[in-house]
């Protein structure tokens, strides 16, 4: 019958169409084994703290004199701005949770690292009270990773590595001649964080009661002060990569 | 001629400024009275002066993050009678060392900035037996909730250290005087609120044992 005959012509001719199809996607299974996976992005995760609204720390009115004005959300961002020059010169990949003076959710914040799958999380902070560099991990005790961590201690999995990424960062601030005080402290954007994450903040130089001279405010808005530290911190993070701690991105 | 109804009004609006004249003259009087008799009470009772005992501070210090202890003599309330008055009495104390000019913590606001200090038996883990909760609310660890006041937590400086330090010598300074306190919440004005100044978080229990002062590492 003709009918039959023109359906078993129609269908020989779909058949060798699939044949076709399943031996190209077979071909271009075999290319892409065959070729070597790209090496993982090393990132690294700034966070400037506060912002917008928030001017997190601060000192005098900003209707008042300029020059008496410091808020923390400038120092932070101007940190930031510095670090990720220095760090993006280097060929690491940097994750900022904001560019400009806007304040994002804390929440946003600890989105924004976790998805970058980091080696490095580093939130900064300044104040105009103590003296130099302070360090700060979390109080979380350390765990077992879970397939479903809460929220609220994503960290806890992470602590050893945070401790051991503190410890590098102590070594290149002391390096570069900056007073280091090391600590633990509950701060509810670290406790988030599911990466070795530590609290930076820069203090005066000199403490509050400076000998040079120089008030707090002068200290911290210092432009050398700012590069000998985000220089160290720089050196640090390098000096983490180099030590193969990234290897385990996203794996505690 | 006047009419009647304005000269019945006149004669009632009179007599009531009368009246009134005559009770406030009354009142007067009376309060010059008791102003007089307040003057000539004597005192019948001496006040009670609690003995001064001593007491362990763990003072801050933002130079290198440590806290140190410092003992003074204090007068304070009997810890059997009203433990609560006495953490008070003690954190008053504290506060008004960082409250001083030359404090290496400066943190203003002084003794009034601690409102009250509440003492909670934990609820024993592990066992919810009423006997267990009955013995340990004799000799069991304790929750200190302390209520600070919102001129505190408002003019407090800014920072990650100089807020952990506050927290932490609060928590030290409770358990080297009140042993039993293992944990320490806090609040502002009777409030959960989320930070202290801005980084320390409020919404956690802080556990005495983990109170570590930070580790200064010098060049």
């Amino acid at each position: 019958m003709r009918w039959s005959e023109g359906m078993a012509e129609g269908g020989g001719r779909r058949s060798r169409t699939i044949a076709l199809m399943c031996l190209a996607a077979v071909s271009m299974a075999a290319i892409a084994q065959s070729q070597p996976s790209p090496a993982p992005r090393y990132t690294v995760v700034l966070d400037a703290a506060h912002g917008g609204d928030d001017a997190g720390g601060h000192s005098g009115t900003p209707s008042g004199t300029p020059d008496g004005y410091w808020a923390e959300k400038d120092t932070t961002l101007a940190m930031s701005v510095r670090l990720r020059s220095l760090l993006a010169a280097r060929g690491i990949a940097v994750v900022t949770t904001r560019e400009d003076d806007t304040n994002v959710d804390r929440v946003r914040r600890d989105e924004l690292a976790n998805h970058a799958n980091a080696q490095a999380c580093i939130t900064l902070h300044a104040s105009l009270s103590g003296r130099g560099v302070h360090l700060f991990t979390s109080p979380l005790a350390p765990a077992q990773p879970a397939r479903m961590q809460p929220w609220s201690t994503a960290q806890a999995p992470w602590v050893n590595r945070s401790l051991a990424l503190a410890g590098v960062m102590n070594s290149a601030l002391q390096h570069a001649g900056l007073n280091v005080t090391l600590g633990r402290t509950a701060l509810p954007v670290v406790d988030s964080m599911a990466c070795p994450a530590i609290a930076i903040e820069m203090s005066p130089e000199g403490g509050a009661s400076s000998a040079s001279g120089h008030s707090p405010v002068d200290s911290l808005n210092d432009a050398g002060y700012q590069a000998r530290v985000a220089d160290a911190i720089a050196a640090a993070i390098v000096e983490w990569r180099s030590s193969g701690s990234g290897a385990g991105a996203g794996q505690p | 001629m006047i009419p009647r109804y304005q000269t019945v009004l006149f004669v009632v609006l009179l007599a009531a400024s009368v009246i009134m004249t005559a009770l406030l003259w009354r009142q007067l009087d009376r309060a010059h009275q008791r102003m007089l008799e307040g003057q000539n009470s004597a005192p019948t009772q001496a006040p009670l002066v609690a003995p001064a005992e001593p007491a362990t501070l763990m003072v801050a210090s933002d130079g290198d993050g440590s806290l140190q202890p410092r003992v003074l003599s204090l007068p304070l309330p009997s810890l059997e009678a009203n433990p609560g008055a006495r953490a008070r009495a003690i954190l008053g104390r504290l506060l008004d060392l960082y409250a001083a000019p030359d404090s290496a913590h400066p943190v203003p606001g002084g003794a009034r900035s601690v409102e009250q200090v509440f003492l909670l038996p934990e609820p024993p883990r592990g066992s919810d037996l009423p006997a267990a909760a009955a013995r340990d609310s004799q000799t069991g660890p304790e929750l200190a909730v302390v209520n600070l006041s919102g001129s505190f937590a408002a003019n407090h400086p800014s920072g990650i250290e100089t807020e952990t330090l506050t927290l932490m010598s609060i928590c030290a300074t409770l358990h080297a005087n009140l042993p039993r306190i293992e944990s320490v919440r806090f609040l502002v004005d009777g409030q959960q609120r989320d930070t202290l100044a801005g980084h320390a978080d409020l919404t956690r229990t802080y556990l005495t044992s983990q109170n570590v002062p930070a580790e200064e590492v010098t060049r």
